[in-house]
């Protein structure tokens, strides 16, 4: 169901870009880079507000005529971005949400290996098997 | 719990197999050393620990979430006194630190001390490093096992 996911590292460096239909990257990364903007704002908003506004998953970034943009900042502020597909009415937020879940177990597992230096791009297969199933689920 | 004594020994025989005494020169690299295994744990411990936890409010926040969870986390206790001066120091006692709680009550081994708290002072470090604080740690003891951490927040 989504079409595109994206870990973008502290200074706004893409540490991990996936998408369905490689031919497409570049217009995903258009799309990821743009979002990036929306994720910091969000952030600002949200530090200032109290309870549940402080949450990480950020929700709906913004829609594209094609594309719902979804983020999520960790506490260490690493970024990830998942795009979805507008036809695609029956997902929840909670679906979203668990996507988001399962993205982040995968990167701290990844950041807990000993091999990798933080901040370098992902090149894991543990990591590149749970975004897959992440990418279908159709 | 057996996994807690498995922490110390470990630490020890870390402590012990780096830490060469013999001159002041290599003595201070293999601190330094122990300081720099600190950080990368810390920093990719952080990353695992703050999963479930909302967005950190402040500079604040982020203090207690290590006096608290991150402390409880590793050492099995919470830090027993935090103090401020609001302008980026933080001072965090701990009245029973784990790695000096074997060592004599006594000022006997107070000069033994540095090497068991480079790794902790690494860890801190590597943690606020990740959550987007940079900062100096450095601990100091006056009688084991009562040890207090000062973090001095750089600000740019």
């Amino acid at each position: 169901m989504a079409v595109a996911v994206a870990v973008i590292g502290k200074e706004n460096s893409p540490l991990y870009v996936r998408t369905v239909n490689p031919s497409s990257e570049l217009k995903f990364m258009y799309t990821i880079h743009a979002s990036l903007d929306v994720v910091e704002e969000k952030v600002i908003v949200g530090k200032k507000s109290s309870g549940e506004l402080r949450e990480l998953y950020l929700g709906l970034l913004y829609p594209t005529e094609d594309y719902k943009v979804y983020g999520y900042v960790t506490n260490t502020r690493i970024k990830f971005i998942i795009i979805v597909e507008s036809s695609y009415t029956t997902l929840r937020d909670n679906d979203i949400r668990q996507m988001f879940r399962k993205l982040h177990n995968a990167y701290s597992d990844v950041v807990c290996n000993p091999f990798y230096v933080p901040g370098d791009t992902i090149c894991s297969k543990q990591f590149e098997s749970s975004v897959k199933g992440i990418l279908i689920q159709e | 719990m057996a996994d807690d004594v498995l922490f110390e020994l470990l630490h020890m025989e870390m402590t012990i197999s780096i830490f060469q005494p013999d001159q002041s020169e290599s003595k201070r690299s293999s601190i330094s050393k122990l300081e720099q295994i600190g950080f990368c744990t810390g920093y990719r411990l952080v990353e695992r620990l703050t999963k479930d936890w909302p967005r950190f409010k402040d500079e604040l926040d982020t203090m207690k979430f290590i006096c608290k969870e991150f402390w409880s986390c590793i050492y099995k206790k919470q830090i027993d006194n935090l103090r401020t001066n609001h302008q980026g120091v933080y001072v965090l006692q701990d009245n029973r630190f784990r790695f000096l709680t074997q060592l004599s009550q006594s000022k006997q081994y107070i000069e033994a001390t540095p090497k068991y708290l480079a790794f902790t002072c690494g860890v801190v470090r590597g943690a606020l490093s990740n959550l987007g604080i940079t900062c100096i740690v450095t601990a100091e003891v006056f009688s084991p096992p009562t040890c207090k951490f000062q973090v001095q927040v750089q600000r740019i």
